[in-house]
């Protein structure tokens, strides 16, 4: 082995890999909070009184949970122009995500809702609470609390997934990563660095949102 | 203490193919108060459960307050805002401190402001005693102070019925005496009281009558006096001597 490592022309690029780093925290961010509001919806019309609504939600979580992530940006991004829906990478790459993590947030939520004693639901209709009421100002917050170790992890995978966008040329990490392997030739030490900053965004979006949830939920537990 | 406040006429509910309610009438008239006692698995909490439509019935009828509960839910609304209900795991939300837990169902409800649901949770937090714990979380308390932030939390509402399902009976022993002497005052006060409870010194204190339940019926009815010293029904005296010997 005569290879010669020089980390160099990476560095030098050092521009393009930070623009990409903040399109990826990007991406991530804003699909992670609009994923966690049709998350929210979806577990809703999940449980559901309605039968409809119920096998909408059923149907929309099966087909996300069971097709590749790589297929669903393709579809957005190439199939549905000739739907008329012509978007460009970055909001293809939103979107897909978007419907993506909201359906794997939707199972989380559903379980973090079941967790919560039946004696909880009946204290606040007791109370004469509407059931909307019940589900929004009592069952909410000790559900998200319940799955939030789940829910976090959720997040950190669905920040690691933008990079299958790269595949549509959305210009987030992975993607002036490539960029750079073209003009340098220097795969290994294009990867390596990639990864590495990977790594030191997953472990700030853990740190990041352990901090929102010791804020959030605070109250203390018996 | 004439005015009709609840009429179960011929109840009946199933759990599946399980009859736990069987032909209930029951009248109780305005600041009565009931105990409500029988063998577990009676149907004692589905039938204080059905008052306040937490479970549905399959036959009869409910009156509470002139309002007939219906099948799909007709008159829910009105019934629960004049029923209020303690259970016995004090079912206190965990995510909301002992004044925030009281001041909920009334904002939302009565659409009171904030500084007015305050007070009137302050007001019944010191009725129970315990309002110098308003900004703790339920976690932070003991199971007696706990239940009695429930009574508050209930009377928040101002119900005109209250019903408690074996409040005291999650309790260590040195705690039950403290939510037993906010519920004699309660009654004191006047207010329409269901108690499902195995504290028969309670029940001769307060209860005006006395309701024994055995597999999903009701056996006896009498005044604490006669339904303690002179029970008329073979169940009911083998079900006095059980818990009495205790
Ligand atoms: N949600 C339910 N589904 C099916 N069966 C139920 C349900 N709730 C109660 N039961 C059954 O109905 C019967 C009456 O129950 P209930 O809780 O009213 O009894 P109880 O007199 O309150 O007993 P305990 O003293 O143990 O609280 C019991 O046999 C119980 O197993
Ligand atoms: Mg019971």
């Amino acid at each position: 082995m005569n290879y010669t490592f020089d980390f160099t022309p990476i560095f030098q690029a050092w521009g393009l890999l930070a623009q990409g780093a903040w399109a990826t925290v990007y991406i991530s961010a804003i699909s992670m909070a609009l994923g966690l509001v049709f998350g929210i919806v979806l577990t809703a019309l999940r449980m559901a009184p309605l039968a409809p609504l119920r096998a909408f939600a059923i149907g929309y979580i099966e087909l996300v949970r069971n097709t590749p992530f790589l297929v669903q940006v393709f579809f957005i991004y190439f199939g549905m122009p000739e739907l008329g829906l012509r978007l460009n990478a970055m909001e293809a790459a939103i979107l897909t995500m978007t419907l993506n993590c909201s359906a794997y947030i939707a199972e989380i939520v559903r379980s973090g809702v079941e967790s919560i004693r039946p004696g909880q639901i009946e204290a606040g209709k007791a109370l004469g609470l509407s059931t909307p009421d019940v589900y929004r100002f009592i069952v909410f917050r000790p559900a998200i609390r319940a799955v939030y170790p789940s829910l976090c992890s959720q997040f950190v995978l669905m920040m690691l997934n933008t990079s299958l966008v790269a595949s549509i040329s959305a210009q987030e990490l992975t993607y002036a990563a490539q960029m750079i392997d073209n003009r340098t030739f220097r795969s290994f030490e294009v990867y390596f660095v990639l990864g590495a900053i990977y790594l030191v965004l997953s472990q700030l979006f853990s740190v990041g949102l352990s901090m929102i949830g010791r804020v959030y939920f605070s109250y203390p537990t018996k | 203490m004439s005015q009709t406040t609840i009429h179960m006429n011929d109840v009946n509910k199933w759990f599946g193919t399980m009859h736990v309610l069987r032909d209930i009438n029951l009248t109780v008239n305005k600041g009565e108060h009931l105990v409500l006692c029988g063998p577990s698995g009676s149907g004692k909490s589905t039938l204080i459960r059905c008052i306040n439509a937490l479970e549905e019935i399959q036959g009869g009828t409910i009156e509470v307050n002139g309002n007939v509960l219906g099948k799909k839910g007709a008159n829910v609304d009105h019934v629960r805002r004049d029923v209020g209900m303690v259970f016995q795991q004090f079912n206190l939300f965990p995510h909301l401190t002992v004044l925030q837990n009281c001041m909920l169902a009334p904002r939302r409800i009565h659409r009171i402001s904030e500084a007015e649901a305050k007070d009137k949770a302050m007001h019944f937090l010191e009725q129970v005693h315990i309002a110098e714990h308003g900004h703790k979380y339920p976690a932070q308390l003991s199971g007696g102070q706990q239940q009695r932030v429930a009574i508050a939390r209930a009377l928040c509402m101002g119900p005109q019925i209250m019903l408690f399902d074996e409040p005291t009976s999650a309790l260590d022993p040195e705690m039950v005496k403290e939510v037993l002497d906010t519920m004699v005052g309660l009654a004191d006060q006047g207010i329409t009281m269901i108690c499902v409870t195995h504290e028969m010194g309670f029940a001769r204190a307060v209860a005006h009558r006395v309701i024994f339940m055995d597999r999903g019926e009701i056996i006896e009815t009498a005044p604490p006096t006669e339904f303690f010293g002179n029970p008329q029904h073979e169940r009911t005296r083998a079900f006095l001597s059980q818990i009495l010997n205790h």
